[in-house]
């Protein structure tokens, strides 16, 4: 067992370099990611190993280089392409859901489009409302897209190597946040992949069960185990794909725990979080709820820019805390 | 499935030549005519595009074209479709909703692709398939293929940033891509003289230090002509062209026209300046065909397209069940 501490980003990386010395046709393309290394280091290295023709620096041009993605997966490769904002993917939107995601269905299944969109969001630097943003509900009301939201390093290298694998289109979402810190766990050596449309259990406890998405898993596992001293057993689901999406787990846990809580860092309102709330409330699981359920989201308003407007937007460990006591406290 | 006629070379160079690219646009002009008639019969629904008077650009580019070079298509594109050799017989159980069209049913006239002939597709998005021509250029280009791409579109599609931004790419990668403008006159009903401030389109080249050519669209020897240079030079390393087809088109923009932007005077002079008309008078000119011959020729047109409709008209309707499962393309 390795006991490596890597960082979202040394694992995106290491997974993207895996991917290239494997197959030939797998090459990253974006802004500023040859010599600079990306807009957050993530490629860091990879223009010095790789050359210019399989780390291709594009012009500011998000629709057009996206689109050059969707050819070139097309015509027999595997692009990897980095937007280096996921705000900016509105820019690409064209492409994205109108063509990648469309054309293996609309055109008759004859062609296919093997491609990884990367894009990091969230809140949490002051980049304010057009950097700043969970988009990961843009596009899983996409039908033909996958969408892939690691919480953690070691989830993250084997989720990408998968999604580099797979031959669809997938929208992998990092968050800003996660590129520079370790996660909660060591990162494997080798390619081993983690299969998409699997959720997984990072935290188990019998008085609630907690549903949450990219960086608000982190939260949440802090959540559970400043409540397991306080004698609190909490569950918490990371589903990390969000499409295609597993809702077994949740069904069983919910039914076992009996309350749920949902947390995301996107704004409440259409959120993709309500799915997931929508399915408990039409699944087995309904019968054995004993509390109303709990959604602790983003405000409804575009991400401000001064730290402690910012920090006011999208909820923080204090906020699923608070919601986590109360649910379990009030519904006996 | 692929058409045994397909044959590259200039439409004057021999009989086999003049008689190949005379079929072609009869098939065409035939193709449309019947769509049209299905259309009046209601035996076809949704909407129809039709590019009667603009057969000599499909006919002229992909005479220069190997079968596997490619090609990306717009919302009027059954033209595209057949010079580059589709299957006629497949395409109009598309447009009647047949398990055996081309999308099983899943896409209609918008939306044909075949990927035996390298038709990477038409497009319902006003220069959706340029940035996706680029990229299969760029893949054309890193795996070293040595095959060229052909975006064909229309003049509206000058004006989209897609076009801009694949146009860019393509100049600073000298990718082996070819930009054929169809100028059919109008983008719907705004005339390219409201559209634009040039008189030629193809000077949009210049502002990416791409070639921009401009030729009478209807005839089919000087599309040739100047799609063969461009085609050359792509292959050669040289990077694109932007050629544009000067043509009109004699029918509304969709079957919800009503003409209300020109004149029948207008429409008139272009049906005198029609492709076929002229390029027969040119292989009579030169002696290549006869009248007798050239008549069955058009005979030969009429005779394909009709058995095509009857076997499309007897196949079996595409089916509602397994819609789900051909979102994604499996996992293997």
């Amino acid at each position: 067992m390795s006991d490596r501490m890597l960082t979202m980003a040394e694992a995106v990386r290491e997974a993207m370099t895996i991917a290239m010395e494997e197959r030939p046709e797998v090459f990253l393309m974006g802004e500023d990611v040859g010599i600079y290394g990306g807009a957050f280091g993530v490629s860091a290295g990879m223009f010095e190993k790789f050359g210019a023709e399989r780390i291709i620096d594009t012009p500011i041009s998000e629709l057009g280089y996206i689109g050059a993605a969707v050819g070139a997966a097309l015509a027999g490769m595997r692009p990897i392409a980095e937007i280096q904002f996921s705000d900016f993917t509105a820019q690409a939107m064209d492409q994205i859901a109108n063509q990648a995601a469309k054309i293996h269905f609309m055109l008759g299944g004859a062609l296919h489009v093997p491609m990884v969109i990367r894009a990091p969001q969230g809140s949490g630097t002051g980049a304010a409302a057009q950097h700043s943003q969970i988009v990961e509900n843009w596009f899983t009301n996409v039908p033909g897209l996958k969408v892939v939201v690691p919480s953690n390093p070691a989830d993250a290298k084997g989720l990408l190597l998968s999604s580099i694998d797979d031959p669809n289109p997938v929208v992998f979402l990092e968050h800003k946040l996660l590129y520079k810190t370790p996660g909660w766990e060591p990162v494997p050596e080798g390619a081993s992949r983690i299969p998409l449309g699997v959720s997984r259990v990072v935290h188990t406890g019998k008085d609630l069960t907690i549903v949450a998405t990219g960086i608000m898993v982190k939260k949440s596992l802090e959540v559970a185990e400043i409540l397991s001293a306080e004698g609190i057993g909490v569950t918490v689901i990371d589903p990390r794909t969000l499409s295609p999406l597993d809702m077994t787990t949740t069904f069983d846990s919910v039914e076992s725990t009996g309350r749920l809580m949902v947390v995301q860092e996107g704004p409440s309102h259409g959120g993709f979080i309500n799915e997931v709330i929508a399915q408990v409330a039409g699944s087995r699981a309904f019968g054995s709820l004993k509390a109303p359920i709990k959604k602790v989201a983003g405000l409804n308003i575009p991400i401000p820019y001064a730290p402690q407007l910012e920090k006011a937007a999208v909820p923080q460990v204090e906020d699923i805390h608070a919601a986590a006591i109360e649910i379990v406290r009030s519904w006996r | 499935m692929v058409s045994k006629e397909l044959l590259i070379g200039h439409p004057l160079s021999s009989r086999e030549h003049a008689k190949h690219a005379l079929l072609y646009m009869w098939k065409i002009r035939k193709f449309e005519e019947a769509v049209e008639d299905l259309f009046g019969r209601g035996m076809m629904h949704g909407t129809m595009h039709l590019s009667v008077g603009q057969e000599a650009s499909p006919t002229g580019v992909c005479m220069t074209l190997e079968l596997t070079d490619q090609i990306t298509s717009t919302h009027r594109g059954h033209g595209h479709c057949i010079a580059k050799g589709a299957d006629l017989t497949r395409m109009i159980a598309e447009l009647l909703g047949k398990e055996i069209g081309y999308c099983g049913g899943r896409g209609g006239s918008m939306h044909i692709a075949d990927v035996e002939t390298g038709n990477l597709g038409a497009n319902g998005i006003v220069a959706g398939g340029i940035p996706i021509a680029t990229g299969a250029a760029l893949a054309s280009k890193l795996m070293k293929k040595g095959t060229v791409v052909v975006s064909f579109f229309g003049d509206g599609a000058l004006n989209e940033g897609a076009f801009h931004e694949a146009a860019n790419m393509a100049a600073i990668w000298k990718l082996p891509v070819i930009f054929v403008c169809e100028n059919n006159k109008y983008g719907m009903s705004n005339s390219t003289e409201k559209a634009f401030a040039l008189e030629n389109l193809a000077d949009r080249g210049l502002g990416y230090g791409i070639p921009g050519v401009t030729v009478d669209g209807n005839d089919v020897v000087a599309v040739y002509e100047a799609a063969e240079r461009a085609v050359k030079m792509a292959r050669d390393g040289g990077g694109p062209t932007l050629l544009e087809c000067v043509t009109y088109r004699w029918k509304g923009h969709s079957r919800s026209d009503k003409n209300l932007y020109r004149t029948k005077e207008e429409i008139d002079e272009w049906k005198s300046k029609e492709p076929i008309a002229k390029f027969m008078s040119l292989i009579l000119e030169k002696n290549l065909l006869t009248q007798e011959e050239m008549d069955s020729v058009q005979q030969q047109a009429t005779d394909e397209i009709v058995s095509a409709v009857n076997e499309s008209v007897k196949a079996k309707s595409a089916e509602p069940a397994g819609l789900e499962a051909a979102v994604f393309r499996a996992v293997l």
